[in-house]
């Protein structure tokens, strides 16, 4: 057990990381590739033209993915930067930076696709609905950690407040989630009623479980590059970084 | 208990000195406030309608004014470091200071609200429920909005970052705040708000001083 344990810190250095991430990374993006393939394939040529929304709905098959990883990689990131908080350790904090844009470009997407999607069934481009507004205030945080970040100059400090900041996000989600929730059905602005979901076909949800891997191992691959790029300009004066770039 | 007390007592007595800077924020609100119906018209069912709203987000804005001075005098001339190297721990006189500028800054504001709601054409029930619900948001905005301050302490362009940070974080004390009039005028009650706007203040007080702490001795490093 207690070897197990100091293997795994191992990779807590950026040094032994950095070749790690790079092996990993063409599997990530392989792996990518088929589930796009075959999720995308699935939803266009496969799964049945909806009943209701007509071909408009595939959409879905992105704004879905999207959506999920929005907040997965939020909680992913406020992981890892409440591990760095916690131990200290180097990569943690690299890696909630490295998380933060993918996770505001997921947010960015969903709520553009969402817009899109909004236009021709609702014939609105937004409402107030629960789901899109606390999507924008996830987007506002992810700006906000990414802000926070790129003010401060000293990295050490910058991950350590984007840490505690990360961590009251997290906290407050829900919060917010909640409020906005509530504040909706007061206000009762709005006919559509987006939670009772029409029953989805198989192929439809097969479809979507296909594109949120991809979206997922995309996320992964794009980060894990990222990461390394942060790693070889923070470490750019060890020796290691110049045998390395040779 | 007695090193906070100490240090509201010091953060009034500073303030007090350098009066304008307090009273800055407070105009701020009520100006802001009269500008809405120069800007949206003069209908008083309407002004009626969007008043809690109004009220709430110059509010909101107001005590954001006020953040950015909380830490940072005393982060410039070095007392700071002398509040975290001091045998008191440091998350009793941050909570001292989270309190010095509720009184400062959230207090004025609770005690306004009310005039500038008879602007606004609202009855007397519901001066009351916008003052209560004030009365426990105000804490909760600066409960929150210290943990910005601390975070953006002695950072580029701290003052609009300290917004987009806290901003969002604001959303859920408006929302409840802003809706316990609504819900009083709308006859629902504003019970279920100012409860849940107790209960997130409730949270807060335990949390946010420690978070800022945390946030300090970062800064501080």
């Amino acid at each position: 057990m207690r070897q197990s344990i100091i293997q795994w810190f191992r990779f807590a250095s950026p040094q032994s990381f950095y070749p790690l991430a790079g092996r990993m990374i063409p599997w990530f993006w392989a792996a990518a590739a088929v589930f796009g393939i075959a999720g995308l394939w699935l939803s266009f040529f496969v799964a049945p033209t909806d009943a209701q929304q007509g071909e408009g709905y595939r959409i879905i098959f992105v704004h879905v993915p999207a959506s999920w990883m929005s907040m997965f990689i939020y909680l992913v990131m406020a992981f890892w930067a409440g591990l760095g908080l916690a131990l200290n350790t180097r990569v943690s904090g690299m890696m909630a930076q490295a998380l933060a844009p993918t996770g505001a470009l997921m947010a960015a997407l969903s709520l553009w696709t969402g817009a899109l999607w909004g236009k021709p069934m609702w014939g609105a481009w937004w409402v107030w609905d629960a789901r899109l507004t606390s999507e924008l205030i996830l987007f506002f945080l992810y700006l906000g950690f990414m802000a926070l970040q790129a003010a401060i100059d000293d990295p050490r400090r910058a991950d350590k407040a984007g840490a505690i900041l990360a961590l009251v996000g997290v906290i407050n989600i829900p919060i917010i989630y909640f409020s906005v929730k509530w504040w909706n059905t007061l206000h009762q602005g709005s006919t559509i009623n987006m939670n009772k979901a029409p029953s989805m076909a198989q192929t439809m949800l097969w479809g979507m479980l296909l594109m949120a891997l991809c979206f997922w191992m995309y996320s992964i691959a794009v980060a894990l590059m990222r990461v390394r790029a942060i790693i070889l300009e923070r470490e750019r004066h060890t020796e290691w970084v110049k045998h390395a770039v040779e | 208990m007695n090193a906070l007390l100490a240090t509201v007592r010091r953060d009034l007595l500073l303030a007090l000195r350098r009066k304008s800077e307090v009273l800055t924020a407070v105009f701020f609100f009520v100006i802001v406030t009269s500008l809405f119906p120069l800007g949206i018209g003069p209908e008083p069912v309407l002004l009626k309608k969007i008043a809690p709203g109004i009220l709430w987000v110059a509010a909101l804005l107001a005590t954001l004014l006020g953040l950015p001075r909380l830490f940072a005098a005393d982060h410039v001339d070095g007392t700071l470091e002398q509040m975290a190297l001091s045998s008191s721990p440091l998350g009793l006189l941050v909570a001292g200071k989270i309190l010095a500028h509720w009184l400062l800054c959230g207090l004025p504001l609770v005690l306004l609200a009310p005039v500038l709601g008879l602007q606004f054409d609202l009855d007397a029930s519901a001066l009351g429920i916008l003052t209560l619900a004030l009365l426990l948001g105000t804490p909760l905005l600066s409960l929150i909005g210290a943990i910005g301050a601390a975070l953006t302490l002695g950072v580029r362009g701290g003052g609009v970052l300290l917004a987009l940070l806290v901003l969002p974080l604001y959303i859920p004390a408006l929302i409840f705040g802003a809706g316990a009039v609504e819900a009083h005028i709308a006859g629902l009650g504003a019970g279920g708000h100012l409860s849940l706007l107790a209960a997130m203040l409730a949270l807060a007080v335990f949390f946010a001083p420690w978070a800022t702490t945390a946030a300090l001795r970062i800064a501080l490093e």
